[in-house]
Order: C-alpha cells, then structure tokens, then sequence
C-alpha cells in the first residue's frame, strides 16, 4: 500500500515533470533550430514564420494523440467491430443489427431507454426550473438550492445505495426499515418491492438520477432567470400580469435556449446510464437499458465484442443528433473567429 | 411587487412550504443512510432511522441453543442461558414463539409449548426451556420477543469497513486513481485549449468541431477497442493489461474534450490587446502562455479539476472495464458495487461504506461550489 502511494506520487511527479519538460523543450528547441533573435533581416523574418507554423503542433500535439488514441481510433474500430463476430475476427455483416433487433432483452432495454428519455430530462428540467423559480423569493433560497445541488456530487453507485435504503423492503405487518414502504404502511397500503415490480421499477430507478441531476438543472436556470432583464418582469407586472402568466409568457421564452440545453445535456446522460441499473437491478425485471446491455455482453461468456459494439453504435446513433446539433452551434458561435 | 394583503402572504408562506418540501425530499435519503451508518447494526434492522432518537420498543428475535445440547435435570431435559450477549442490555416485556404473536406472552411468565415443553424468558434475557425427553434436533427453537431499546449510536460501523471490508484499502485506490488522473489532463489541455483559441493553423476550425463533437461521445464506444489495445500492449511488453497507468491515460483522454473545450473558451474571452501588447514587446507564443494567459485562467482550471476529480473519483464504469477486482484495485465505487451484492441486506455495513465513498466529493464540492457552478455554467453542453 506505501509502495501504492508513492508510485501514485512519482507518477504524479513524472506526468506533471514530463508535460513541463516536454513543453518548455520543445519549445526551446523551436528557438533553437530556428532562431528569430539574435540573427539578421530576412533570416529572422523566415525563421519567425517557421516557429508560427511549426509552434502550434507542439502545443496541441500530445492532446491530439491522446484524443486520437482513447476517442476517434476506438470510435472507428467499434464501428469496424460491429460488423463482425464475437471474436472481432470474422466479418458477419449486419448480422449483430438483425440478432440486436430480434433479441427480447435488447428490445426490451429499447423500450426503457425510451421511457428514461421521455421521463429523466423532462422531470429534471421542469423540477429545477420550478425550484429555481420558487428558492429565488425566499432568503434562505441560496441554502436549499445547496442542498439541492448536493447529490450532483454523490456517486451513481453512492446513490444508488440511498435509494435502495429508501426502498428496502420488509415483509407485510413488519417494521419497515425503508421510508418509502413505511410511509405506504402509515397510510394502510402494502408494502411493495419497489425495484421487481415490472415496468413501474424503471420509474423508481429514473427517480435516483432524477434527484441527481435536477440540481444541475436548478443552477442553469436559475442563472438564466437572473440574466433576465428586469423590465420585461416589471412591464408585465404593471400590465396587470398574474405571476402564472409572467412565469409561462414572459420569462419560459426568455430561456427558452438554456432550457434546451439543460434537457439535451441530461438527454446525453440518460443515453449513458450505467451505473444505476447494474447497481439496483442489473437488468433484472425488465429494467434493462442499453448502456448496461452493452457491459453486459463485453464480458458475457467471456466477452462478444461484436454484439457489445454494436449496442455502443446504437447509443452513438442517439447521439449522434445532438452532436451535429452542438457543432453546428458551435459553429456559428465562432464562425470567424 | 410585495403588496401586503393576505393572499400575498399566504402565498409566500406557500413558497417556503414547498421549498421546504423540495429540500426534505432531496436531503432525506441521504441523511437517511447518514444516521443509518451511526446506528447500532442491530437498530438498524428492527426501526426506521427517523425513529432513531427515540427509546422504541421493538420486535426481535432470537434462537434458542439447538434441543440436543440440553441438559438433564430432575429427569426433564433443560436449555438454560440468555438471549443476549450482555444480560440485562434491553428490557424484555413480552415474548412469544410464533411470528403472528411475537408478544403472546409477559416477560417472567411461563409459557407451555405443548408436549409438556414449557419455556420461560426473563426481562433480563435469560430463558430456561424444558423438554420432558431429550432431543436430537440441531435446529433452536425461535424465539420472539418485544424488547426496549435505548437508542444507540456508535463509529463501529465505520471502524468495521474501513477495516475489515476492504473499504480503507479501496479509498487509497481511488485517491491513486483520481489524483493523478485530474492533475494529467489539466497541463495537456491548457496548451492545447491556447493553441485553438490565439494560434493560426490549418485545420483549427475543424479540430475544434471535431473536440465539440468528441464532447458527447458515449463511453461505450470506446470500450472495447481500448480494451484490446491494452490486452494487445500487455501482451506485447509483457506487462499486465489492468495497471493504474493504464486508467490514469483512459481518464485522460475521456476528460480531455470537455478540458479542452472549457478552457478555450475561457480563455477566447480574454481580452486581445493583452496578447498584442506582450507580442509587441517581443513575448513568444510559449511566454504569453505560461505569464499571462494561465495565471489568468487560474478559475476556469479550478473549475475542470473539480470536475474531472469528482467525475473520476464516482466513475465506476471505467474502473470496472480497466482495473482489476483485487484488493490492489478496487476502487470505492467498485467496492461498493461488490459489496451490494455479497452484502445485500447488511444495511450497517453498505451506509458506512456508502458514506464514506460519498464524503470527499462531498466535502470538495461544499469547499469549491463557487467554482463547481461556474464551469458548470461555462460547459455545460457536456453529458457528465
């Protein structure tokens, strides 16, 4: 465990050197080869304009492998694998899409993926928006919006823990030690195990990342409500506007943009939910999703790499809009600059 | 817009209430596992945590030894001890031997089992049962019994898991993950983010697309190519696949795109003259850099280790496909993992453990949440 720490240390030690090293050197090579000081007329403007070409590379150079490495080799090869067997030797053709789309399990995950993302970033951005609007007239509002945001920190695993403490469940007529069942006890219900009651399950797992991610929500939004410009509110006031009509005609379409963003952020998420299905039920139940699916057959009977990738092309594909829509905002952001 | 008539102030005691709702249900399920994790383990299981500060009377039971180690005496067989392993820690007031009447009988009572077998359970714990035959069976008896419990709270839980559980080793391993795995990527993505926001090149206006789109690209489609790439190195070099170099560069490059879009538009945004003005007196593109522009994004950094600690230290994902389960590796999250399902119902031992996974995120994020917002505010086309 020592040798664990101080390994840990040194390479801490030999990133940060070696990056330093690696920067401040080749930098200093460039004024080397080429230099621009210290040399006449011509030879320093030439020498000046080969740094400019040559500079740029250096900075982003070793970003650019590493991107390359760990995101657009792997994109492609999950794309070339797709296409083949579980061994990622044999070329099989579309033969993983149509087993994909045959397979219960896998439509099944569809379905719920379906659900989430109906359910996940609608419920998110319309609870942070009503929270934002409502912790904005209290003084203790900077308190409670904290607290709000506090599960943003916590671990899908970690909550997924919680949630399953609120839901555990004990046997009719005993004490029940979770407080979802002992409120529905209180009130003359039956207690329920939460988690295997098919299709409604999926719902009592939304609910961990709804509660989350609508801290993440509640701050965008409430910053674009402050961004709003107060004599649109006041005008509106003295319009004889009633608060309902000031929240839905004058402030919603004010932030209409943030809120897109808000919901395609949690949509991205929500494609790649994981953690909290394989912690809760792992699939079991009909709770399965995709994102969980795909783990699941990489190491299934030791790994069908062939049907996995093809499960991470059909998330890519969700995304995929999202994607082109954010480069091409992006895009216009930037156009000439 | 305060006009004082009662439906005003109705509205604003309206307002808090359901602030006040918001904040319990998004606080309740973790300061429920929170005081969970301070309970006595074997609270836990017979009361709710919110009734934990109340003396509670509660159901429990118990098993007596099995019928064949009892003792003769005066020609009956007798089973003699107490239920408790300090006699006298709860009051018993009623105990019964069937679970549909826990409490059919008063402590010090003598209850008849039938078949001549009688048993008797003292309010200190201690029971005599006694069988006119002896016995062979190797199963005890249950027994049920309403008990008062003075509330409890202790560290042991903690000093449990931290200790025997495996969950002390594993947040040495997520420290081993995460701090070098924020620290790398940070140098790596201030030089790049400069390049792409001050430099001319060709191609930077596609690379720049091509980061943005990178922003959103699912995990899952890196998965499995990388995990060939590493068992094909190991292989090569002789190495094991799974080291912690291995997922210290894979958090690179998966935190990269969002490090890299984050800082180049902060530091877009830094007013030009500042860089003219250094590039008149004579400053490289390497001196601007290093003296000015990254002293001035000092807050936007903060910002990305924020985020890039709190997203490595939860990732479980990545740690399970590039780590191994051993000891050595196991990260919190993964031992969390392991231990909901070796330790399903063991609540004293999974909100101990829970807590502890959560405390540094937590305590990083109360100390740096100005920072936190911030670049949450700044990038927030990322998908986490």
């Amino acid at each position: 465990m020592a040798a664990q720490i101080f390994s840990a240390i040194l390479v801490i030690i030999i990133g940060v050197g070696g990056c330093v090293g690696y920067f401040w050197g080749a930098n200093k090579l460039l004024d080397v080869i080429f230099p621009s000081r210290g040399v006449k007329g011509g030879a320093a403007i030439d020498n000046l304009r080969r740094q400019g070409v040559i500079r740029p590379w250096l900075f982003i150079g070793p970003a650019l492998i590493i991107l390359t490495v760990y995101l657009i080799y792997p994109v492609v090869q999950t794309l070339i694998l797709s296409f083949h067997d579980r061994g990622g030797e044999n070329f099989v053709g579309v033969a993983n899409y149509s087993w994909a789309f045959g397979d219960r399990e896998f439509r099944n995950s569809i379905f719920n993926n379906l659900l989430w993302l109906l359910v996940v970033p609608a419920a998110c951005t319309f609870l942070g928006l009503v929270i934002a609007v409502l912790t904005d007239k209290i003084w203790w509002g900077t308190i409670a919006k904290s607290l709000i945001f506090l599960p943003l920190a916590i671990s899908f695993v970690g909550a997924s823990v919680i949630w399953k403490f609120v839901y555990e469940y004990r046997g009719e007529g005993q004490t029940q030690i979770g407080i979802l069942n002992s409120i529905v006890q209180f009130f003359g219900g039956s207690p329920q195990v939460w988690i295997s009651l098919p299709l409604w399950n999926n719902f009592f797992l939304m609910v961990i990342l709804i509660w989350i991610q609508t801290g993440f929500a509640m701050v965008i939004l409430s910053s674009a409500l402050r961004g709003i410009p107060e004599e649109t509110l006041e005008a509106a006031v003295i319009d004889g506007a009633n608060p309902f009509q000031i929240f839905w005609k004058i402030m919603i379409p004010q932030i209409w943009g943030t809120i897109a963003v808000v919901w395609t952020t949690i949509t991205i998420l929500v494609l790649k939910v994981f953690d909290i299905v394989l912690t809760m039920t792992n699939g079991q139940w009909n709770s399965q999703v995709l994102a969980n699916l795909m783990f699941d057959w990489m190491f299934r009977g030791g790994g069908d790499f062939g049907r996995g990738a093809t499960i991470a092309i059909i998330i890519m594909l969700a995304v995929l809009p999202i994607m082109i829509w954010n480069i091409r905002q992006a895009n216009k952001e930037t156009g000439g600059h | 817009m305060a006009n004082p008539t009662g439906k005003s102030y109705l509205g604003r005691f309206g307002v808090h209430i359901a602030v006040l709702f918001f904040v319990a249900l998004w606080t309740l399920p973790t300061l429920g596992i929170l005081i969970s994790s301070l309970r006595d383990k074997d609270q836990i299981i017979v009361s709710g945590w919110w009734t934990s500060l109340t003396s509670s009377t509660q159901t429990e039971a118990g098993r007596l030894p099995p019928p064949n180690t009892a003792a003769e005496r005066d020609g009956k067989f007798v089973l003699e001890g107490n239920l408790f392993e300090v006699p006298g820690s709860r009051a018993i007031t009623n105990f019964g031997i069937r679970a549909q009447a826990p409490t059919e009988f008063e402590a010090g009572s003598v209850a008849d089992l039938g078949d001549g077998e009688t048993m008797q359970v003292n309010a200190d714990g201690g029971f005599i049962m006694t069988m006119p035959a002896a016995s062979d069976a190797t199963r005890g008896r249950r027994v049920y019994y309403a008990a008062t419990v003075p509330p409890r709270f202790t560290t042991e839980n903690y000093a449990n898991v931290l200790f025997s559980e495996g969950i002390g080793r594993s947040f040495i391993n997520s420290l081993t993950v995460t701090i070098p795995a924020t620290v790398i990527p940070i140098m790596i993505a201030a030089f790049a983010a400069y390049a792409l926001a001050w430099m001319r090149f060709p191609g930077r206006a596609l690379l720049i697309a091509t980061i943005i789109g990178l922003l959103v690209v699912p995990l899952q489609m890196t998965l499995i190519p990388l995990l060939e790439l590493y068992n094909d190195v190991g292989e090569l070099f002789g190495v094991p696949s799974k080291t912690y170099l291995g997922i210290w560069l894979a958090h690179t490059g998966f935190g990269l795109p969002f490090a890299i879009y984050l800082l180049r538009s902060y530091m877009a945004g830094l007013p030009r003259e500042l860089m003219e003005s250094a590039r008149i007196d004579g400053a490289s593109d390497f001196e601007i850099f290093v003296k000015i522009v990254l002293p001035l994004s000092f807050p936007v950094l903060a910002s990305f280790a924020i985020f890039q600690f709190l997203w490595v230290w939860n990732d479980l994902l990545v740690a399970m496909v590039f780590l191994k389960t051993d000891a050595t590796q196991l990260v919190l999250t993964a031992r969390l993992n392991a231990l909901l399902g070796s330790r399903g119902g063991d609540w004293e031992i999974l909100t101990a453990s829970a807590f502890v996974t959560i405390i540094v995120p937590l305590i990083v994020f109360f100390s740096l949440q100005r920072y936190f917002v911030r670049g949450l505010l700044a990038g927030s086309v990322k998908g986490g």
